[in-house]
C-alpha cells in the first residue's frame, strides 16, 4: 500500500483535501503529498470512509491542483525518530530539520500522539525548582513535573522571563541539570532569534531541542509541532534519564491553527468559534508533562500563552487554567511602572506549591508566609482603591502602612533584574522585612513561632 | 459480525445486521470497545472509548448483545477503576505506563478469595426476593460487603453454598423460579450503567451530610442524599473543596470521579488517602474510597460512560444500607463531551454547541442522589457533589445555570476570596442551600438549639459588612458610625476565623459540628459584647486596638477538635477585660446623670 501513489483528488478547500475511490485507508495515517513541480507535502487523515477520505495537509494547499497530485498513504501513524543527537539541534513542526544538518536517524521511532498515561503510573511531583524569582518561589513555586504556564499579552516581556527561569532554574544548591525542549509556533523571527542568542550565550546551546514554526510557516503544521516536540523530550525524559523543561510559545497561535481547521471542517463551534473539543486537544499537550514512577527523568512544562486582548475570560488561556497546575498571570500595569518581571501577584497561583515547600524543601515559614503576603496584598489594594477616593492624607495610620508595604512589595519583591538570582531564602527574607512593615497583630496567616522568628516590629 | 464503513474521531460508522441502540461492540483488529448511540438505515454509528488512530474502514465488527455495564461485587473498594470500569492498576501490568487499547480486564480480580458468610435466611426452600442479602464478606476492616440478590432476580432456593472462602466467579446459591428455571447465583453481578437500579421506596433525609468545613456545614449545609454542585472558576480551589469532602464526610464509602481532570489529582488522592486516618472509624481512608479516572487526556467519550459508571456503583452500595458520597470533578467536562459527541452526529446546537437534551441529561444524572430504602430494607443514601467549571467563571453559561435549578445546596466558588487566598472560597453571598430547616433539626437536637440563630445572625452580619464595604469604597470610613465600624470589625473576623479553614492544617483540616459551633458563638459572643460596649460610650477605635482578634483568628489551628474547654480560657480572658471596661464607662455614665 505505501508503495501506490493515487491521483485521485475530488476537491481542496483551505487545508483539507478531499480523496475519493481510495479504499480502506487507516484513520490518523501519515500522507505524503507530491505536487506538480514534485514538491513534497506532509498530510494527515482525518476522516476515511470507504470511498472518501478527508486528508489535513500540514503545509496548505496552495498552488495544489486536482489533476497533477499525487497522495501516498504511508499506513502508518505520524512518527519522529529520536535519538540522543538530536540535542542542539533545530527542527521543524514535523521533525525535519531546519538547520541544513541531516535528518536524524534512528530504530527508536514514537508515534507522536503518544498514549494516554496510566494515572497510576504517575508519581506526584513535589521536587522544589528554585527559579530565583521572588514572585515564582515564593509565592507560586514551581516543583519538578508541574505544567505551569504564563499568560501574557502582547508586547509584554513575557520572553525575557521564560529566558531567565530556563537560565536560573535549578534545585535549591544544586546546578542546573535541565535540558531544554523549545517548542515555538508562529513565533517571529526576531523573536525566535532571541531565544537561540540566549541560549548560546548563556552556554546551554548543546543542551537545548528546538522546534520552530515562525510567523511565515505554513500554519497547520502548529497542529503537529507541539505533539512532535513532547514526543522528543518523553524521549529524553524517560528514556535518556534527562529531567526536560519544555517551553512552548505561544499556544494562542496553536489554538488559532486548530480553529481554522475546525471551521473548514466543518465542527460546530461552542465559544468564540473555537471547537468544543479544544479543551481535549489542549489536555492532550498539556498533559504529557508530569513525573513516572521507577523513571528518573521528568517533564516540567512552561507553555505561555499570549490573553487576547489581555482578556483571562478568553477560552484559550480559560481552558488553559483549568488544565494546568497553575498560572503566572502578567500584568500590564505594573509593565508600565517598569516594574521587570510584571507578575500579576492576585490570579497567579501554583497548585502544586503545597507539596514542594516547607521544612524539608525550603523553610519552615515558606506557606504561611505565602499565604500572608497575599493577604496583606490583597488588604493593601483596598487601602489604595480607598486612596484614590478620599486621597492619601485621609487614611488612617492602619491603611498608610498597607500603601507603603503595596508599594515595597511591588518595587522590592515583585521588581528585580534579568540578571538578578535569589535563592528561595533571599526571597523569604525579603518577604519578612517587608511584613515587618505591618503590626504583628494584622498577621493573623503566620504563626506565633513565626512572628517571634523572623518579624521585626518597632512598634511605629 | 459487522464492518467499520466510516471512522470520523472517536464516531464510527459500522453496518452490522441485528444490533441494537445502546450494545456494547468490540470494533476492529484492535477490539476496540464501544457503544452504539444511534440507528441509521442498515448503518449505525457508535462512540468508541478509545482512540480511533489506525482503524480503517473493512475492518471487523463484533456486537457483544449487551449495553455498558458494571461489575458488582466485592473488590471495588480501594481501587481505580477507568471511565469503563477497567481496573488502571491491572491495566499497569498489563501495558505499562501508558494505556494501550482494546484491552479487556475485569473489574473484580477473578482470582481473589473471599471468605463468605451466608445470611441465616439462606436455606434451601427459602423465597428469595430481589435485591435481598445473601451473605455478607468483609471487604476491608471497616466495610462489610452485603451480597445482594441481583435486582431482577426472584425464586426458590435449591441449592446453596456454606460460608468459606470463595472467588467472585463460583455459584453461592442457585435459585429456580416460577416458571422453573434455575439461576446460577455468584457473589456479584452486572447492571447496566444507564438504568438506575431499583428501591422500595425513597425517604425524605434529616441527616446532614458532615464535612467538618465550616463554610458547608454551617452556612450552606448538605444532607445525606442530597445533591449539590460547586460551580468555581479555574484556580479558584474547587478541587481543594472535592478533595476535603471526600476526605472528612460522614459517610461509609466515598466515590470520586475524576471525570476530564487533571491526572496527578488523582495521583495526589491515590497517594495521600491511604496516609490520612478516617475522622469516624480511625482506620485509613483509602477503606472506605474508591475511584474512577477519566483524565483529560484519556479519551473524551469514556468521560461521558464515566460519570454514569460512578453513580451505579454508588448506588451498589446505597443497596446494601451504606451512606454514599459521590464527588464528581467535573461535570462539566462530562457536558463537554455530550457536546462534542452531538456535534460529530450533526445534532442542531441550542447553547453554546450544546444539544437541546443537556438539561434533561443533568437532571436525570442528579436524581439518581436519593435517601432510600433498599430492597432488602435497610436505609441507604447517595449523595451527590458534582464540580462546574464554568468558561470564563461566567456562573449564567448552560451547565451551570441547568446543574443551579437541579440541585438543593450550591456552593459558589469567589475568584476574588481566592486571589486573597482566603479557602475555601465559597461565597457567602452566592451560595445557598434549601436545606437549611432539616439541618436545624439536627443541630439543634446534637450540638446547640442555638444554632439555627447564630446561624442566621452570622449571615445577616455579613451581608450588612458587604453592604458597609460599599460605602466605604465609595465615601471612606469615616462616614460610617461606630457601630458600624464594628459590624465590619466582626464580619472580618468571621471570615478569618470562622469562614477560612487551611486544608493543610493538620489540625484545623477537619473541624467537628461541636468546635464549628463554638467558634462561631465565640465569635459572635465577641461582638455582641462589642456593640453593647459601644452603647455604653467606649470608643470603636479602643475596642479594635485590643489584642483579642488575632488571637481569635488563630483558634481555629491552635485548638483542636478534643480540646474545645481550651477556647474557653481566651473568652474568659477576654470577659475579664470586656468587665473592666464596662465597669469603667457606667460609672462615668453614672457621673455624667
Amino acid at each position: 500500500m505505501s508503495d501506490l501513489e493515487y491521483r485521485k483528488v475530488s476537491s481542496i478547500h483551505g487545508a483539507l483535501m478531499f480523496l475519493k475511490g481510495v479504499k480502506d485507508i487507516a484513520y490518523g495515517d501519515r500522507v505524503v503529498i507530491r505536487d506538480r513541480q514534485g514538491q513534497k507535502r506532509n498530510g494527515q487523515v482525518i476522516r476515511s470512509s470507504a470511498d472518501v477520505v478527508l486528508v489535513q495537509v500540514f503545509e496548505g494547499t496552495n498552488n495544489l491542483d486536482l489533476e497533477n497530485t499525487w497522495v501516498r498513504f504511508l499506513d502508518e501513524p505520524f512518527e519522529l525518530s529520536l535519538s540522543p543527537d538530536m540535542l542542539g539541534r533545530n527542527f521543524n513542526g514535523i521533525g525535519d530539520p531546519r538547520d541544513g544538518r541531516p535528518p536524524i536517524i534512528s530504530n527508536v521511532r514514537h508515534n507522536v500522539n503518544g498514549l494516554p498515561v496510566n494515572p497510576v503510573a504517575r508519581s506526584y511531583p513535589r521536587e522544589f525548582i528554585q527559579t530565583g524569582i521572588s514572585t515564582i518561589d515564593g509565592l507560586n513555586s514551581l516543583v519538578r513535573g508541574q505544567k505551569l504556564p504564563i499568560f501574557s499579552g502582547s508586547g509584554l516581556p513575557h520572553n525575557r522571563l521564560v529566558a531567565q527561569i530556563v537560565r536560573q532554574a535549578k534545585l535549591p544548591g544544586d546546578v542546573s541539570n535541565f535540558v531544554i525542549v523549545f517548542a515555538a509556533m508562529g513565533v517571529s523571527y526576531s523573536d525566535a532569534r532571541f531565544f537561540e542568542e540566549e541560549f548560546e550565550s548563556s552556554g546551554v546551546l548543546q543542551n537545548v531541542v528546538m522546534f520552530m514554526n515562525l510567523a511565515n510557516d505554513p500554519p497547520m503544521e502548529r497542529l503537529i509541532l507541539p505533539r512532535t516536540a513532547l514526543t522528543a523530550a518523553e524521549y529524553l525524559a524517560y528514556e535518556q534519564d534527562h529531567h526536560v523543561l519544555v517551553v512552548i510559545t505561544d499556544m494562542t497561535n496553536y489554538a488559532e491553527a486548530l480553529r481554522e481547521i475546525a471551521t473548514e471542517k466543518g465542527d460546530v463551534p461552542s465559544r468564540k468559534g473555537y471547537p468544543g473539543y479544544l479543551y481535549s486537544d489542549l489536555a492532550e499537550i498539556y498533559e504529557r508533562a508530569g513525573r513516572l514512577h521507577d523513571r528518573h527523568g521528568s517533564i516540567t512544562m512552561i507553555p505561555v500563552l499570549s490573553m487576547p486582548s489581555d482578556d483571562i475570560t478568553h477560552p484559550i488561556p480559560d481552558l488553559t487554567g483549568y488544565i494546568t497546575e497553575g498560572q503566572i498571570v502578567l500584568s500590564r500595569e505594573l509593565h508600565s511602572k517598569s516594574v521587570y518581571p510584571p507578575v500579576n501577584v492576585p490570579p497567579s497561583l501554583s497548585r502544586l506549591m503545597k507539596d514542594g515547600i516547607g521544612k524539608d524543601d525550603t523553610r519552615e515559614d515558606h506557606a504561611r508566609v505565602a499565604s500572608q503576603l497575599y493577604a496583606a496584598y490583597s488588604r493593601a489594594m483596598d487601602s489604595r482603591n480607598l486612596a484614590s477616593i478620599i486621597g492619601a492624607e485621609e487614611l488612617s495610620s492602619g491603611d498608610r502602612r498597607y500603601l507603603e508595604f503595596a508599594d515595597r512589595f511591588e518595587n522590592d519583591f515583585v521588581k528585580q533584574g534579568s540578571d538578578d538570582d535569589r535563592s528561595v531564602i533571599e526571597t523569604l527574607d525579603l518577604a519578612w522585612e517587608l511584613l515587618s512593615l505591618l503590626p504583628p497583630e494584622v498577621l493573623s496567616r503566620v504563626s506565633e513561632e513565626d512572628l517571634q522568628k523572623y518579624h521585626s516590629w518597632d512598634g511605629s | 459480525m459487522g464492518e467499520v464503513i466510516e471512522v470520523n474521531g472517536p464516531i464510527v460508522t459500522i453496518r452490522h445486521a441485528g444490533i441494537r441502540n445502546g450494545e456494547q461492540v468490540r470494533i476492529g483488529d484492535l477490539g476496540l470497545i464501544a457503544e452504539v448511540i444511534h440507528l441509521r438505515e442498515q448503518n449505525a454509528l457508535v462512540q468508541v472509548y478509545e482512540s480511533t488512530e489506525s482503524l480503517r474502514p473493512g475492518e471487523q465488527v463484533t456486537g457483544l448483545g449487551h449495553p455498558l455495564s458494571v461489575e458488582l461485587g466485592p473488590g471495588l473498594l480501594g481501587q481505580i477503576f477507568d471511565g469503563v470500569q477497567r481496573p488502571l492498576q491491572k491495566i499497569m501490568q498489563l501495558s505499562g505506563e501508558n494505556i494501550s487499547r482494546g484491552l479487556l480486564v475485569d473489574a473484580l480480580d477473578r482470582e481473589k478469595k473471599w471468605h463468605f458468610v451466608p445470611d441465616e435466611n439462606l436455606v434451601v426452600g427459602y423465597k428469595l426476593s430481589a435485591g435481598e442479602i445473601l451473605g455478607t464478606v468483609q471487604e476491608t476492616e471497616t466495610i462489610e460487603h452485603r451480597i445482594l440478590t441481583p435486582p431482577d432476580c426472584v425464586g426458590e432456593i435449591i441449592e446453596h453454598a456454606p460460608e468459606g472462602d470463595y472467588t467472585v466467579e463460583e455459584v453461592i446459591a442457585r435459585v429456580s423460579n416460577d416458571s422453573g428455571s434455575v439461576f446460577e447465583l455468584k457473589m456479584y453481578h452486572k447492571w447496566p450503567v444507564r438504568t438506575p437500579r431499583p428501591y422500595h421506596t425513597r425517604s425524605n433525609s434529616i441527616v446532614p451530610l458532615i464535612t467538618g468545613q465550616r463554610i458547608l456545614d454551617t452556612f450552606f449545609p448538605l444532607l445525606k442524599g442530597g445533591k449539590a454542585a460547586v460551580p468555581g472558576p479555574f484556580g479558584a480551589g474547587k478541587t481543594m473543596v472535592q478533595q476535603q469532602i471526600a476526605r472528612w464526610a460522614n459517610a461509609d464509602i466515598v466515590l470520586y470521579v475524576g471525570c476530564g481532570e487533571r491526572g496527578n489529582e488523582m495521583v495526589d488522592i491515590l497517594q495521600s488517602f491511604p496516609e490520612l486516618k478516617d475522622p469516624y472509624s480511625g482506620r485509613s481512608l483509602m477503606e472506605r474510597t474508591f475511584l474512577v479516572a477519566n483524565t483529560s487526556n484519556m479519551p473524551v467519550v469514556a468521560r461521558e460512560a464515566s460519570i454514569n459508571v460512578g453513580v451505579t456503583m454508588a448506588e451498589y452500595y446505597r443497596d446494601q444500607g451504606y451512606d454514599v458520597v459521590m464527588v464528581a470533578d467535573s461535570t462539566s467536562r462530562w457536558a463537554e463531551a455530550l457536546r462534542e459527541v452531538a456535534g460529530r452526529l450533526g445534532q442542531m446546537p441550542v447553547e453554546e454547541g450544546y444539544p437541546a437534551y443537556l438539561a434533561s441529561r443533568l437532571a436525570a444524572f442528579y436524581e439518581r442522589a436519593g435517601m432510600v430504602s433498599t430492597l432488602s430494607d435497610k436505609t441507604g443514601s447517595v449523595t451527590l457533589i458534582g464540580a462546574v467549571s464554568p468558561p470564563g467563571g461566567d456562573f449564567s453559561e448552560p451547565v451551570t445555570s441547568h446543574t443551579k435549578e437541579i440541585i438543593r445546596t450550591f456552593w459558589a466558588l469567589s475568584k476574588s476570596l481566592a486571589d486573597a487566598r482566603h479557602y475555601p472560597s465559597v461565597s457567602w453571598l452566592e451560595s445557598f442551600t434549601s436545606y437549611d430547616d432539616r439541618a436545624a433539626a439536627w443541630w439543634s437536637e446534637n450540638i446547640s438549639p442555638q444554632w439555627a440563630n447564630r446561624r442566621e445572625q452570622a449571615l445577616s452580619l455579613l451581608s450588612e459588612a458587604d453592604e458597609l464595604e460599599r460605602i466605604v469604597n465609595l465615601v471612606g470610613p469615616e462616614a460610617l458610625s461606630s457601630s458600624q465600624r464594628w459590624v465590619l470589625e466582626s464580619s472580618g473576623l468571621i471570615k478569618e476565623a470562622v469562614l477560612q479553614q487551611s486544608a493543610l492544617d493538620p489540625v484545623d483540616s477537619y473541624c467537628s459540628p461541636q468546635k464549628q459551633f463554638n467558634l462561631l458563638e465565640l465569635m459572635l459572643r465577641y461582638h455582641d459584647a462589642g456593640v453593647e460596649l459601644i452603647n455604653l460610650g467606649v470608643p470603636v477605635e479602643q475596642l479594635i486596638k485590643l489584642p483579642y482578634s488575632a488571637q481569635l483568628k488563630r483558634l481555629k489551628s491552635a485548638v483542636s477538635n478534643d480540646d474545645l474547654q481550651d477556647l474557653e480560657h481566651l473568652a474568659d480572658r477576654i470577659r475579664k477585660k470586656f468587665d473592666e471596661m464596662r465597669a469603667e464607662y457606667s460609672k462615668e455614665k453614672e457621673v455624667i446623670l
